[in-house]
């Protein structure tokens, strides 16, 4: 062997044969790369583009930055200035902004940009805006007589670091830090929002995963085991939901479960519940969980069938045959061969239900809320900067979920059909 | 070995049918005893019904009328993990989430046997079919071969009394098969177990068994040991089920005791063995293996009669020659010659005359 090795293989006309494979392999190498390049650009142009963007946006907002160039010059030249006593060059440059944005109408971009960190600004720099041009030395007994707010500390921390376009603020504020006047600190217990969400989101996640499971089990083995005409019959009933409105499906969940709803009547009719008792269903995190798990189910189902239809018969009757009971034999030889399945289901049926935006917005009222809806929330109020850092906080989440999971199961095992 | 029912059978089954769809039987009133140690086979056409009926004795299937006895015990209610047989399958159905020591401990764990015992155990086991030096791959890494014999150890290992087995060797190449055939039947011989083997493979029945049960239409056709099959048929079914057979068709001319005079459809007269006629008059179809055909004058016994035959093919086959005749009208008249030194010539188009020890045909049911 170590002699045919060491000896450069060559064609019968003489070329090495590893370039003469290479040669005959580009051609179908090359058409085969021009049928993925469609696909290739889709992809570039939809998802790796505007995810790019969107972690862009959560550290970088030049709305103070570009509006404030004599405080940025201060702040450039004095890092170490003392934001509880701002010496009065630094007011000087401050109001000198101030001008300047009344003149180019920038007032609200750089007062929102502000705001974000030092909430209840925004007025004070509109109202300091338009007096600025007013004002005369010393500008900083003029500033605060305009608001006394002007001196707060954590204004000027604030200030100091918007004046650079880059900053991890927005990750800070999605941690549930605050700027208060002696820097960042942790929120206290009621403004911890962000990160209770983060958690319930995960959680409830976890719990229509486990349901989903549950329910998914059996029926992806009646479906496998099943003769296959009625087989089929059966998995058009678990693809109908795939083939119906997300709307239409969660608009049904709420006819059926709200308080005057399906469910409720039939409980009163039957006298289960008195009229005054209606169980809340809808609107609230149980609605979430229902309609979410309906929704998911069939994400679960699949990888789950795929798996288990390949599943000879024979092993279980093996089991049986050497002395194992019928429970002894699930747990031991025919759970273990369905964890692929089990794997991949809950790892897409996990992923998918925590970024999941539609079904809590429509039926989770104010309890049933998930971090996506907050997303959302803090998007149609143009905080689009916090917005990326909460998704990017959730995209980093799911990639060390993924990374623990490639980890403990391994991603070759994932089998989705 | 020829065991009386009900007394000593190790295995029985009485009576037994079983129905799939409540319309039609795929088990027919089968009777059959099994004595201890005995090597028996289920041999049959697709569909037969022999598949069931060990399904039904392992306890997959439940019987639909009928009693199956174990060692005198009736076990219709018996769920399967209580039976204490051990059972090869097609497939081998080795676990492929467990190492072959982890599959070979599976049966002795669920019975509670210490981690000392068991370790002997699979190590006398895994040695048994010399594979000690797998235990710790995964079935995946083994060739179809090694993994019929770990399936083999497997069933094996738990020490049962009636081992099962299910066309264990169909999945290997010939002469793969033909050597663990030789391996179960040491195996076998070696450990005094009772064997119950399905296959379809008339070669594999014959070679292995003590006995063969042939399987036809839910029923069984012949039970009876190798040799018997093949040179006694009983009826028309085996005698073409078992072997290359020629058939000709005829007419009962004279019937003294067994010795037959048949008229053929074609108007000549042979000798034959009466199996299963009754009367003169009565149809018949008469069964030849093609290598007790001869041509010979000297090789037949004095008065045989011969009949005419026109060589049309002669086949090249090696160790014999396969000669395709046209004898009584018919096209597929078979004659096998060993090809030894010397063997008379025969040329496609040459007229001669065959005959047969009347012993050699029999005749069956039409």
């Amino acid at each position: 062997m170590a002699e045919a090795t060491s000896e450069l293989l060559k064609t019968a006309d003489g070329r090495p044969l590893k370039a003469a494979l290479a040669a005959a392999q580009t051609r179908a190498r090359r058409r085969a790369f021009l049928l993925v390049l469609p696909l290739l650009f889709f992809v570039l142009l939809t998802f790796l583009v505007p995810i790019g963007y969107m972690l862009k946006r959560s550290v970088e907002h030049d709305g103070f930055a570009a509006s404030a160039p004599a405080l940025v010059a201060w702040f450039g030249a004095n890092p170490g200035f003392d934001p509880a006593d701002p010496p009065e060059e630094a007011y000087a440059a401050l109001v000198q902004d101030l001008a300047r944005m009344q003149g180019e109408k920038t007032t609200g971009i750089a007062g929102t940009r502000i705001n974000y960190s030092v909430p209840g600004t925004i007025s004070m720099f509109k109202k300091g805006a338009r007096e600025a041009k007013d004002l005369v030395p010393p500008f900083k007994d003029a500033l605060l007589a305009v608001d006394p707010a002007w001196a707060k500390p954590a204004l000027w921390r604030g200030m100091a670091s918007a004046s650079n376009a880059y900053t991890s603020e927005f990750y800070k504020v999605a941690a549930d830090m605050k700027l208060s006047d002696d820097g960042w600190t942790r929120g206290g217990d009621k403004e911890r929002i962000y990160l209770y969400l983060f958690f319930k989101t995960f959680l409830v996640s976890g719990i229509i995963t486990v349901i989903c499971l549950l329910l998914a089990f059996p029926v992806s083995h009646l479906l496998a085991t099943l003769p296959m005409a009625k087989s089929s019959l059966l998995m058009i009933l678990v693809l109908l939901p795939f083939w119906t409105s997300l709307l239409v499906r969660t608009t049904s969940w709420i006819a059926l479960l709200q308080e005057q709803g399906i469910v409720n009547d039939m409980l009163v009719g039957l006298g289960l519940i008195d009229d005054q008792g209606r169980l809340t269903m809808m609107y609230n995190m149980t609605g979430t969980i229902v309609a979410m798990t309906h929704v998911l189910l069939p994400f679960m189902i699949l990888p789950l069938y795929s798996v288990m239809r390949v599943i000879p018969p024979s092993y279980a009757r093996a089991a049986r045959s050497l002395g194992a009971t019928s429970w002894t034999t699930f747990r031991r030889v025919y759970l273990p061969q369905t964890l692929p399945g089990i794997a991949a289901g809950s790892l897409l049926v996990f992923i998918l239900a925590v970024g999941y935006y539609i079904t809590p917005a429509l039926v989770g009222g104010a309890d049933g809320q998930l971090i996506s809806n907050l997303i959302s929330f803090h998007m149609s109020k143009s905080n689009w900067s916090l917005a990326a850092a909460i998704a990017g906080m959730l995209l980093a989440a799911i990639l060390v979920l993924y990374w623990l999971y490639d980890r403990l199961v391994g991603i070759d095992r994932l089998k989705l059909g | 070995m020829t065991v009386e029912p009900r007394n000593d059978a190790f295995v029985a089954f009485e009576h037994v049918q079983k129905s799939y769809d409540g319309v039609s039987l795929v088990v027919k009133d089968l009777n059959l005893a099994i004595g201890k140690g005995e090597f028996l086979t289920m041999l049959g056409p697709s569909g037969s019904g022999k598949t069931t009926c060990l399904m039904m004795l392992a306890g997959f299937e439940t019987a639909t009328n009928g009693e199956i006895r174990l060692d005198g015990r009736p076990i219709n209610q018996v769920p399967p993990h209580k039976r204490g047989i051990g059972m090869v399958f097609q497939n081998y159905a080795l676990f492929p989430h467990m190492t072959v020591g982890e599959n070979l401990a599976f049966p002795l764990e669920v019975r509670g046997m210490s981690k000392s015992e068991r370790d002997a155990k699979i190590r006398r086991a895994l040695d048994m079919v010399q594979m000690g030096a797998f235990a710790n791959r995964r079935p995946a890494q083994l060739s179809g071969g090694q993994q019929q014999r770990i399936a083999l150890a497997r069933a094996l290992v738990f020490d049962p009394k009636l081992v099962l087995m299910d066309e264990p060797l169909g999945a290997l190449d010939k002469q793969l098969r033909e050597h663990m055939q030789f391996e179960i039947k040491h195996l076998h011989e070696n450990l005094g177990i009772t064997v119950v083997y399905v296959t379809h493979d008339q070669g594999e029945a014959l070679t292995m068994s003590d006995r063969v049960a042939v399987f036809n239409d839910g029923r069984i056709q012949q039970l009876a040991p190798p040799a018997d099959l093949y040179e006694r048929p009983d009826n028309s079914f085996v005698a073409q089920f078992i072997g290359e057979n020629n058939k000709l068709p005829g007419m009962i001319e004279e019937l003294t005791g067994d010795k037959a005079l048949v008229r053929l459809t074609t108007g000549e007269l042979i000798d034959a063995t009466a199996v299963n006629v009754k009367e003169k008059g009565q149809k018949t179809l008469v069964s030849i293996r093609p290598e007790r055909v001869e041509f010979k004058p000297e090789m037949m016994p004095a008065g045989a009669h011969m009949i005419d035959a026109e060589v049309l093919e002669i086949i090249y086959m090696g160790d014999i020659l396969r000669v395709v005749l046209r004898v009584a009208g018919s096209d597929d008249f078979v004659m096998k010659m060993r090809n030894t030194l010397g063997q008379t010539k025969l040329d496609p188009g040459q007229k001669i005359k065959v005959g047969w020890h009347p012993q050699d045909a029999r005749a069956l049911d039409p």
